[in-house]
């Protein structure tokens, strides 16, 4: 649905007499597939948003070859922009005006008569919720709401793909988990979601794929399971007292299913494997069969930050 | 077709949201209309005009083409809030014609300047001032095309400061000498021959005495067709270059 090859971007900044290039978006290369939710992982300042602008004919590309939705990005851009939908970040909708004259115009926009837009406009503002405000004034609206409204003017038109940038930041919990589903649904109906965010629970839970963006490269692509699995297994947190700790070390150093072993400063083990699921019983096992008393044990499963980190050399969170 | 379709869309957009605030275009007139009320009267004895209504004939047309000018010169800040509120960019991403986005915006401007001259024309015919109706309808055409072209400017500047900090300042500096140097206030046959040199090359100085020419019955005047024609350009070159800010990319 969505194809790349060595999408570029670089900008020109002053900071005081001199003027430097900063590539934005060095070399890009992305595959979505057609019905699946795509997520454009990365810190602030990635790329991410940059990308997403190309892609939805905002900003032209400075190299590189895009094809979406079936149109040629750099040749026809006027067709790609029939096809997809985009959200961007920072609202879209004007305080005077209600959601059913924002859906309504932007309809029509896309070429759409007037009686069916605004038919369009009332079926929308069902499947979002939002028919008991829909002649309010948009400044009257809660951030979840306003969001909702901005979706729904996304795919008015009924796109094949829907680009959201950053769909659930500055969003409460429960309009988020809300807008998940939103999301979803966009999926249930054949669109394909191109979203970004800085979430890691936000890409894992909602995400069918990823791409992972840093410093305007993308290091890293697969679901989010795959990469996970990419970063060697699992971790088993062993709690003891510290006195016994270094006795359990040395049980454990000969086992083959421990590829590492840590201690922990107030006395226990970190002890890496393939699969938590069956080291753990073997670890309670040893230890019942060695007389150590436990304090507490867990599994720590691999999460997006730790590719992250695995791939970047930094943590999401720090940056 | 299409892009009558998506002006008209457009403008009827824009033209609603003013609607819903009307008093807009009251605040618009407030200032012209003390002109005319507590200016105007000093005129006649300052001009050494024989009547009142001979006084009027030179001031009113005037005062039109300032009002044109500056109306057209600050719309720019209302696309600054659009472009804010990602209003813009909504629009972009929409295969809607780039020349539409603009002269939806700006037409709705003309429309909203003409009413605004019909309330001084009408005041102004209380004191006296009498135009013939073809002459005064040529005189809302440059009246519009002025507006036209000041309303492009202005919504092509504001889409490259892209700041009402920076188009204040701006559009201020522009404003002041385009308006001393066009004889709006006086005639510039009062001016000095330096004076009258310079004001040669602003075009409002020749939109001014054609709107002039207009109101004094004078159809004939070659100020007439020049000013129009001058005008005209102009107004073609601005809203080319306008609507070419808007197909660029901006945030």
């Amino acid at each position: 649905m969505i194809e790349t090859r060595g999408l570029r971007k670089s900008y020109r900044s002053r900071a005081g007499r001199e003027t430097k290039t900063v590539d934005a978006v060095r070399g890009v290369n992305l595959d979505v597939a057609a019905g699946e939710i795509f997520g454009f992982l990365g810190p602030n300042g990635a790329g991410k948003t940059t990308t997403l602008r190309m892609l939805a004919t905002l900003i032209e590309p400075d190299g590189g070859e895009a094809t979406v939705a079936g149109a040629d990005l750099r040749k026809n851009p006027a067709e790609v922009r029939r096809r997809i939908g985009y959200v961007a970040q920072g609202g879209s909708t004007w305080d005077e005006s209600s959601a059913r004259e924002e859906l309504v115009l932007q309809a029509r926009l896309y070429g759409i008569g007037k009686a069916e837009a605004h038919r369009r406009a009332e079926r929308a503002l069902e499947a979002f919720q939002l028919a008991e405000y829909a002649d309010r004034k948009t400044k009257t609206y809660s951030g979840g709401q306003r969001r909702r409204v901005e979706i729904a003017l996304g795919i008015i038109h009924e796109p094949k793909i829907v680009f959201l940038d950053e769909p659930t930041t500055g969003l409460d919990p429960q309009s988020r988990a809300h807008m998940w589903d939103e999301i979803r649904r966009l999926r249930t109906e054949g669109m394909t979601v191109f979203i970004t965010t800085h979430y890691l629970d936000e890409a894992d839970a909602l995400c069918d794929r990823i791409a992972i963006m840093d410093h305007g490269e993308v290091v890293a692509e697969g679901t989010p399971a795959e990469l996970k699995r990419e970063i060697s297994g699992e971790v088993v947190i062993v709690g003891l007292d510290a006195a016994t700790t270094p006795r359990a070390a040395e049980l454990f150093d000969t086992e083959a299913y421990v590829s590492k072993l840590e201690t922990v400063d107030e006395g226990g083990l970190r002890l890496y494997v393939d699969e938590g699921a069956t080291a753990i019983p073997q670890v309670l096992r040893r230890l019942d069969h060695a007389g150590l008393d436990l304090r507490s044990i867990e599994l720590h499963r691999p999460s997006l930050d730790d590719v992250f980190l695995t791939k970047t050399g930094r943590s999401l969170r720090e940056s | 077709m299409k892009l009558a379709r998506d002006t008209w869309l457009i403008f009827q957009r824009q033209t609603q949201l003013l609607l819903r605030n009307p008093v807009w275009i009251f605040v618009g007139v407030f200032q012209p209309v003390m002109y005319l009320l507590l200016f105007a009267p000093l005129l006649k004895p300052a001009l050494n005009a024989p009547t009142q209504a001979a006084a009027y004939k030179i001031f009113v047309p005037g005062l039109l083409v300032l009002l044109a000018i500056f109306g057209g010169l600050f719309q720019g800040f209302g696309l600054i809030a659009e472009l804010r509120a990602g209003v813009i960019e909504r629009s972009r991403v929409t295969p809607v014609s780039r020349l539409a986005l603009l002269l939806g915006r700006s037409l709705r401007d003309v429309v909203s300047l003409i009413a605004q001259a019909i309330i001084i024309t009408l005041l102004a015919l209380a004191f006296d001032l009498r135009v013939f109706i073809g002459n005064l309808l040529l005189a809302y055409l440059m009246l519009a095309l002025i507006a036209l072209m000041t309303s492009a400017v202005s919504y092509g500047i504001a889409l490259k400061v892209k700041s009402e900090d920076a188009l204040a300042p701006l559009m201020n500096t522009v404003a002041q000498p385009v308006l001393l140097l066009s004889g709006i206030l006086l005639p510039l046959t009062f001016a000095p021959g330096w004076l009258q040199g310079v004001a040669k090359w602003n075009p409002f100085s020749w939109a001014v005495e054609g709107t002039r020419a207009l109101f004094n019955g004078d159809l004939g005047n070659d100020r007439v067709w020049q000013g129009l024609g001058i005008i005209a350009v102009l107004a073609a070159a601005g809203v080319f270059w306008a609507a070419r800010q808007f197909a660029r990319s901006v945030r």
